[in-house]
């Protein structure tokens, strides 16, 4: 048993940390803290600074472009940047479709597509989920007919993807649809690179609950795709879908994301006063704050033995929804106590107020503004990447044999 | 970092569970649950020839053991072996307090602890004491170059098995002072002791200690005169590591045999583990599970550690095993359904005994109203 990590990746975390003090832009850093919204331009920024250090792709072999991480050392940046309130690397092209392309793509699509998601020429979406295909994403009906004219061999696409998150700054979407309406319900379906500027593809926004325009619906109507842009072979689709959302999940559940917030709700705890002294003092709210700390606690390790056992030549299978179910309940959980640590505050709703670049009077604490909306917003946590119950499931399944 | 424990403890770990899967069974246990000792000097013995107390010591105190992963890795084993024998009294709790604060000729008794030929047991609850560590009524005072006791404490386990009591005293101050807490070591029919034993519901036996003048010489004070709360609190300390780790153990067992009933029993025509109303609550379990192993990796980690990283890992360790515990324990017994609630069935002892841990060296609310009393966390940021 030791706890503690080695000398030399401790010494990489200080090399983290020296390269965030230096780095990470103090505008950037706040919002991220305050849970106000990054623009395009902040996320592309960040993007950037982490490709110019060539940091960016940390998933990726060094053929590639990866710096050759270990797994430790990965769990340690991720973990560096979220205590630092860094910018989450917007994950579509870089943590998603680049592994499958690495895995499943031939090598023209490597190597046109590959530098263009480092250089951020591409701004990659997510095609999954479709109104009748949610948890149950197998159940796919976006259509894709092949077919071949004077211009080559092409797919014709139509129907609906819906929840893409930041669709709206997409030039690019990797989509699954359905090249077999006969086959069984996993095969079928084809993974598919789809240009937003096609004739025939529509963004609209979905707002969700919290007034924040995240996700959007794309429609697809006639949408002409070069064959050349099917990954891997067609009606075998699922397996790259299936390798995306179990690729590296080592770090779902957002330990240094939680440990941050937690430290930040602390601060606003020791501000905010119930009975004239300090809320960390009050019994009730002190005891929350503690359980949640204490999970937290017991997950920072949960967390470490996972990634010791794939250190150690494991595969992070089932494990991960473990550490997604947990993860998350504790992120929502100092996302609640936030809330409730604003009192009254929590309820002044000013949409402005929730853009960085605002520059009115907060109404109540200036920490408040953002409070509940992010507390509504996380409630999507439990929901996104195969919810919670379907985490249940495969580990009912996967662990359990039941 | 590496989650893997050493050579010596995985060889240890294995036979002890061999031993106990042969030796302790089920029917053994319960066999020796009923006797009139509440425990088996012959598996007792058995216990001290493996090498089981040994390995609670450290060296310099004639073990070979003594640190947080070898009391982790012993007690795991007693829990899933539903061991009633008196390990964390004698060895963990009586034993430690000799270790660190007794003189050279007190220390003499540690062999006949490793050895197995004594069996000591700790004294400090009392009726009032509801866990606070601090709250010591009964008195000390001394009597020519000796002491005299009087007061009484509360389900001292093991009390009529016990040769050998640690007992803590007031010598100075209010009732609830850290300061002026004295140990003392008490042999078993010391004129004006008595013992009133009982089982207990989780297995096993306890006692009632009454003092009433006890006299004692001046070499029954075990380190200096109302300096004991330090000793107390390393020696509790321990304890919690020790029942927190065999919580673990029970919950392994309860777990594996809930699995084993959602996956043979049927209703409805199928196994009743199909359903999925029933595989969630178990998912819930095995993700708890892993949480309270984690916690009890953090408190083994922290026992040598400065005394707030020590104190706030035992806290928040009992704490997670506290509510993981019941947790554990209520949902395999309604996973179960009716032949959960039999005294027939090995897991409702498991159940018994995971509540019951709750109820020893603190419970759920008074750790984690401990954890924030020791102040707020300062993140490793590891």
């Amino acid at each position: 048993m030791e706890l503690q990590h080695t000398p030399a990746e401790e010494q990489f975390r200080s090399q983290v940390r020296a390269f965030l003090a230096e780095k990470l832009p103090a505008a950037l850093s706040a919002k991220v803290a305050n849970g106000t919204h990054l623009t395009k331009v902040d996320m592309e920024q960040w993007h950037a600074i982490l490709h110019a250090r060539g940091w960016l792709a940390n998933h990726w072999p060094q053929a590639y472009g990866g710096p050759g991480w270990s797994v430790v050392e990965k769990f340690i940046f991720e973990n560096e940047c979220a205590l630092a309130n860094a910018p989450r690397i917007v994950p579509f092209g870089v943590n998603m479709l680049g592994p499958v392309l690495i895995k499943y793509g031939n090598e023209a699509q490597k190597r046109y597509w590959l530098p263009r998601i480092l250089d951020g020429s591409d701004w990659w979406c997510q095609g999954y989920s479709e109104p009748g295909a949610g948890s149950d994403l197998a159940a796919v009906n976006t259509t894709a007919v092949r077919a071949t004219d004077a211009e080559g061999e092409h797919y014709i696409v139509n129907g609906q993807k819906t929840w893409t998150t930041l669709g709206q700054h997409a030039n690019m979407i990797f989509c699954l649809v359905r090249t077999d309406r006969e086959a069984k319900k996993q095969q079928g379906i084809s993974f598919l690179l789809i240009d937003m500027d096609s004739p025939g593809v529509e963004v609209r926004p979905i707002i969700t609950l919290d007034g924040d325009h995240e996700v959007n619906e794309v429609f697809f109507t006639d949408v002409r795709v070069p064959a050349q842009n099917l990954v891997g072979e067609e009606n075998h689709g699922w397996t790259c879908a299936k390798y995306l959302l179990t690729y590296e999940r080592t770090n779902i559940a957002g330990v240094g994301m939680s440990m941050a917030a937690l430290e930040r709700l602390k601060g606003i705890a020791a501000q905010q006063k119930r009975n004239g002294r300090p809320l960390t003092e009050d019994p009730a709210f002190a005891a929350r704050l503690a359980r949640v700390e204490i999970d937290l606690e017991n997950m920072k390790t949960t967390n470490m033995r996972v990634i010791a056992a794939v250190a150690g030549g494991g595969a992070p299978g089932a494990e991960s929804s473990m550490l997604k179910i947990r993860g998350t309940e504790i992120r929502q959980e100092i996302a609640s106590l936030t809330r409730r640590a604003m009192g009254v505050h929590a309820r002044p709703f000013v949409a402005e107020a929730l853009e960085g670049d605002y520059t009115g009077a907060p109404v109540g604490p200036d920490f408040a503004a953002a409070a509940a909306a992010q507390y509504f917003n996380y409630r999507k946590l439990s929901i996104f990447g195969g919810s919670n119950e379907i985490q249940k499931n495969i580990i009912a399944k996967m662990i359990l044999g039941l | 970092m590496n989650f893997e424990h050493t050579e010596e403890r995985r060889m240890l770990a294995d036979s002890l569970n061999r031993f106990i899967a042969e030796q302790y069974t089920f029917e053994t246990r319960n066999r020796i649950v009923a006797t009139p000792a509440g425990m088996s000097q012959d598996l007792w013995q058995q216990f001290a020839d493996l090498g089981v107390i040994g390995a609670l010591f450290r060296e310099e105190d004639g073990g070979f053991g003594g640190a947080g992963f070898d009391i982790a890795v012993v007690f795991e084993a007693l829990g899933r072996g539903l061991v009633v024998e008196p390990l964390l009294g004698s060895a963990v709790l009586a034993g430690e307090a000799i270790a660190s604060a007794g003189n050279h000729a007190q220390k003499a008794l540690l062999a006949a602890l490793i050895d197995g030929s004594t069996i000591a047991t700790f004294a400090h609850d009392e009726p009032d004491t509801h866990y606070e560590l601090a709250r010591v009524a009964t008195r000390a005072q001394r009597s020519g170059a000796g002491w005299v006791l009087d007061g009484s404490k509360s389900v001292v386990q093991q009390g009529e098995a016990a040769a050998m009591f640690v007992v803590s005293a007031r010598t100075a101050g209010a009732v609830d002072d850290e300061a002026g807490i004295s140990l003392f070591l008490v042999p078993k029919g010391t004129p004006g002791l008595t013992v009133r034993g009982y089982p207990t519901m989780d297995g096993g036996r306890a006692a009632e200690l009454t003092f009433n003048a006890v006299q004692l010489g001046a070499e029954a004070i075990l380190g200096e005169a109302g300096q004991g709360y330090a000793t107390l609190e390393r020696v509790v300390g321990r304890g919690i590591l020790a029942l927190c780790a065999e919580a673990l153990g029970a919950m392994e067992a309860a777990k594996l045999a809930t699995l084993d009933y959602l996956r043979t029993r049927k209703q409805f025509g199928t196994v009743i583990g199909s359903f999925q109303a029933l595989q969630h609550r178990m998912a819930d379990l095995l993700l708890e599970i892993e949480q309270a192993r984690s916690a009890v990796i953090n408190a083994a980690a922290a026992l040598d550690a400065d005394r707030l990283t020590r104190e706030r890992a035992l806290s928040a360790a009992k704490m997670s095993i506290g509510r993981i515990g019941a947790l554990v324990a209520e949902e395999s017994i309604q996973l179960h359904g009716g032949i959960g609630m039999t005294w027939e069935l090995p897991l409702a002892h498991y159940a018994k005994r995971l509540v019951m841990i709750d109820h020893q060296l603190g419970d759920e609310d008074h750790h984690l109203q401990r954890y924030i009393a020791l102040g707020s966390h300062i993140w490793s940021l590891s």
